[in-house]
């Protein structure tokens, strides 16, 4: 158990490094990694959206999900799963990413956030917290998805066979994928840095299990800190890394792709807090477990993927300049919509 | 009581031990993998219950006696 505490603490420290050494290297301040905003990224490079300012194939999502199957692979976890509500997971990470770019990053980029001194990550953070809240009030009520079966070996392979093929694209014939001259989109560390940084990331967060709602969630369920602990470890020496580079700034005003309307960083932390509870982790847990051959998390990608373009071809997306109205509609639908989950499959499971 | 958790996703294992640990002091969790059987023995040793695991083919049985 000792030894489980001292790993959660290493990983947490050394992705709080990589990230920053990823913004060193030329990604955008305070987003070393962001899984929401590396998927719209990526939707944008393959043109599911024409946002010219969010696109470009982030090799950190590739390494991310090579970098678990690996780990995997080598300790014999790589197992293909699936059937477990698999459009149920679809939704929820469609929302996921609603809710994660009206704040304009996800939980592990609100993370980051906090360790560059942006306080409205903290107001994010409070919606995090209560989204969680109201997720553990499901399960406790009874929340349950479906349980998913073991498939043919093959399926595990899948996706991160679709990763490599988006290397491949990205290295050998980039000229068929959109990039961005300017915006977040055109701030990359070089490809075979951001390529090595999500590889080992990916095997760390395989090994640890490392997830950004489970830190919150297990801490108020089951009192079980060992998370949290990897979570605060990462902010504190993201923020001393941070000082180290100049890159920390404490305050609200002028901070990097964010805005400071506080109640919706709050509440699209939130939406993103109560569903990804219902869905069994973070945006980060959810594409290490696409990694390991969880078909039910490939759902939930997928859905986050669509939900990115749909975010950027309707207006939802916020902006330095705030959220915008199409959006703050979409965050209520993806409330009622999260709920309706819950409640249904709530009353569902009590017939049973 | 044996409660089967195999194939429910997280953080369900745990929960289902700790409410079926509620209602009896003697319980077996059946698990298909390597995660929430750490989960589990973490969560019963918490508790001051003692705890097997035992590999059976794929899955895990964890044997929880408080």
């Amino acid at each position: 158990m000792k030894n489980q505490k001292a790993l959660i603490i290493g990983a947490g420290a050394i992705i709080g490094l990589i990230a920053v050494g990823l913004v060193y290297f030329g990604n955008p301040a305070n987003m070393g990694f962001c899984i929401a905003c590396f998927i719209r990224d990526t939707a944008g490079a393959v043109k599911l959206h024409s946002a010219p300012v969010v696109q470009y194939m982030r090799p950190e999502i590739i390494g991310l999900v090579l970098g678990a199957a690996l780990m995997a692979l080598g300790k014999k976890e790589l197992v293909a799963r699936a059937g477990s509500n698999p459009l149920v997971r679809f939704v929820l990470g469609f929302f996921v990413m609603i809710g994660a770019l009206m704040f304009l990053g996800c939980p592990l980029r609100m993370v980051l956030r906090i360790a560059g001194g942006d306080l409205n990550a903290v107001v994010g953070l409070v919606g995090f917290i209560v989204g969680i809240v109201a997720g553990i009030i499901a399960l406790n009520k009874g929340f349950s998805l479906d349980r998913s079966y073991k498939v043919s070996k093959a399926e595990g392979f899948v996706f991160p066979a679709i990763q490599i093929a988006f290397l491949v694209l990205l290295v050998a014939v980039p000229s068929v994928l959109a990039f961005s001259v300017t915006g977040p989109g055109s701030m990359k560390a070089p490809v075979a840095i951001a390529l090595v940084a999500g590889l080992v990331v990916g095997a760390i967060a395989q090994r640890t299990r490392f997830c950004m709602v489970a830190g919150i969630r297990d801490s108020i369920m089951f009192k079980d800190f060992g998370m949290l602990i990897g979570f605060v470890t990462l902010i504190i020496v993201a923020a001393v890394a941070n000082m180290a580079f100049g890159f920390f700034h404490v305050g609200f005003e002028g901070q990097p792709v964010a805005h400071m309307d506080g109640l919706w960083n709050f509440l699209g932390l939130a939406l993103v807090g109560f569903g990804s509870v219902l869905a069994g982790g973070c945006p980060l847990r959810q594409l290490i477990l696409s990694g390991e051959g969880n078909i039910d998390s490939v759902m939930t990608v997928v859905g986050m993927f669509v939900g990115a373009a749909f975010c950027h071809n309707f207006g939802l997306a916020s902006s330095a300049a705030g959220p915008t109205p199409n959006g703050q509609i979409a965050v209520i639908i993806g409330f009622i919509v999260v709920g309706l989950i819950a409640i249904v499959n709530i009353a569902a499971n009590k017939k049973k | 009581m044996v409660v089967d958790a195999r194939g429910v996703s997280c953080p369900q294992p745990v929960l289902m031990t700790k409410n079926a640990l509620a209602k009896e002091a003697n319980i077996e969790v059946l698990v298909d993998n390597n995660t929430a059987m750490n989960n589990i023995t973490r969560f019963a040793t918490s508790q001051g219950a003692k705890v097997e695991v035992k590999e059976e083919g794929e899955d895990y049985r964890i044997v929880i006696s408080k």
